[in-house]
């Protein structure tokens, strides 16, 4: 049973962003590295580059195939987990726990559109 | 609506992850590709590939047929013998890449691709015309095991009690209703064991109960053979994509008197084609995938990604890729792009780890 945690925001592609003050932290979730299966590479955006709710930053690789990440909110990079360039690995140690891009919130009422942790645990049970 | 093998059930009740492949629903993992290549590097595998097809030709011109629409040498073969090769369009595209078992004097058995059986057989059975020959597809008879890994010879002996020991590599004998043969598709020792369903599925269980081999699904299947440089037919062999250009002329017998396509192999050998299968070694950790554009030093295409790993075995980023003639030079430097990003590489050999036959 994949794990969720209460208090981030979640999309339906299985990005989440923990929130504090006017930055948001954007990782995927555990069902994300479950059904991924083992993380090899993660192809992340650079600093100051811009994201857009609903768009594409990057990509997580697993050994057969890679999975775009979507931005859940819009905002500028501020900075990169770049843990994440040598133990790519940690994504599925701890997905909460290694966020992959910290982005100034440009638009904070984008957030309303995500799920709460109770609304993604059933769109994980479909 | 694919089909299942005689395994399905058995790969269900293990947790693996089902996919569709080659018309077939198969397991692509167990646990994870990456245990379960290791597992066939360093100790035993089992992999069930029913999916794959045979066909039977027996009758008074039978070698004469199989010289005909094959591209090796089957001519003056001891008993057991086996052959690579491939069947070839009259224009040098590829119909197939297959193995050639002599089970007997015009006795031939051929394992050919899950995905191409109909296209296989229907091409067999169109150049059948002027042979003597009984042409017998029997592909819903036999299940597959591959049974392989430094570990494999112990365990088909010991586990299975099938005596193999003395079996050379590429020859194949017969143990009552089944034929085994040191065959594989990882780079590493092993057999692969013909038998009806009944057996494929004994074996299967005895295999999996004696803890002594993983079992292991079609991602590391991949991953494996990609390491040594064995083509999978769709990526590095097709319609468009000869031998020649794969590099595979060693099995393409131009000194025989004919066979299918051998013209245009001759004449692409003569005058060079005007693209080639190479091997491109990443810089980055970044993993070309099938279809990613090559490009040259100017950021011109010159080719596309045939397949492409983080190679489990070695720890970097490598593809094939079929790139114009100009650029297939060792050491020649060429880039890869990866969705948005252009990462420098260089070719190399296709080869990106070592083969350890027991030959």
């Amino acid at each position: 049973m994949s794990k969720v945690i209460e208090g981030l925001y979640y999309s339906e592609s299985h990005e989440y962003v923990r929130v504090e003050g006017e930055y948001g932290f954007i990782g995927i979730t555990d069902y994300a590295q479950h059904a991924l299966g083992n993380v090899v590479y993660v192809d992340m955006p650079e600093v100051d580059d811009e994201v857009t709710a609903g768009e594409e930053f990057g990509a997580v690789e697993s050994v057969k195939a890679a999975s775009d990440l979507i931005s859940p909110v819009s905002g500028t990079v501020v900075e990169v987990n770049e843990a994440l360039e040598d133990e790519p690995e940690l994504l599925n140690k701890d997905a909460f726990g290694n966020w992959i891009i910290k982005v100034q919130l440009s638009d904070p009422a984008e957030l309303d559109a995500l799920m709460d942790a109770k609304a993604y645990e059933s769109h994980c049970a479909e | 609506m694919e089909k299942k093998t005689c395994l399905y059930d058995r790969h269900v009740a293990l947790g693996a992850l089902m996919s569709p492949f080659g018309g077939f629903i198969m397991p692509i993992q167990y646990t994870n590709i990456t245990d379960e290549h290791m597992a066939v590097r360093q100790h035993c595998g089992v992999f069930d590939v029913s999916h794959m097809g045979e066909v039977r030709i027996t009758g008074p011109d039978a070698e004469r047929y199989v010289q005909h629409i094959f591209t090796n040498d089957v001519s003056g073969a001891p008993l057991g013998q086996i052959y690579y090769g491939m069947m070839l369009y009259p224009n040098g595209g590829t119909v197939d890449d297959l193995l050639v078992y002599k089970m007997g004097e015009n006795d031939f058995f051929l394992v050919i691709n899950a995905a191409n059986i109909d296209k296989d057989v229907a091409w067999m059975k169109e150049h059948t015309e002027g042979f003597d020959i009984k042409l017998d597809h029997q592909s819903d008879y036999y299940g597959q095991l591959a049974v392989q890994g430094p570990e494999a010879e112990a365990v088909v002996e010991e586990v299975l009690g099938i005596p193999c020991k003395e079996l050379k590599f590429y020859t194949a004998k017969v143990v009552g209703d089944i034929i085994v043969s040191r065959t594989g598709y990882t780079g590493e020792d092993g057999f692969e064991i013909y038998g009806s369903h009944e057996f494929t599925q004994q074996a299967w269980d005895k295999l999996i109960a004696s803890s002594r081999c993983k079992p292991c699904g079609l991602g590391c299947r991949d991953t494996l053979r990609f390491e040594v440089g064995l083509p999978l037919y769709g990526d590095e062999l097709s319609a468009d994509i000869s031998p020649v250009m794969a590099g595979l002329s060693m099995f393409c017998k131009l000194d025989k008197p004919e066979f299918i396509g051998k013209e245009a192999l001759a004449e692409q050998k003569a005058n060079g084609v005007p693209q080639k299968l190479v091997g491109i070694e990443l810089a980055d950790k970044a993993i070309p995938r099938h279809g990613y554009p090559v490009l040259n030093a100017d950021g011109e295409q010159v080719g596309e990604v045939t397949t492409g790993y983080h190679c489990l075995s070695v720890d970097k980023s490598v593809c094939m890729a079929l790139v114009k003639t100009e650029f297939a030079k060792l050491d020649t430097p060429l880039c890869v792009q990866i969705r948005k990003k252009v990462f420098p590489g260089t070719v190399v050999k296709k080869k990106f780890y070592d083969k350890h036959y027991k030959k």
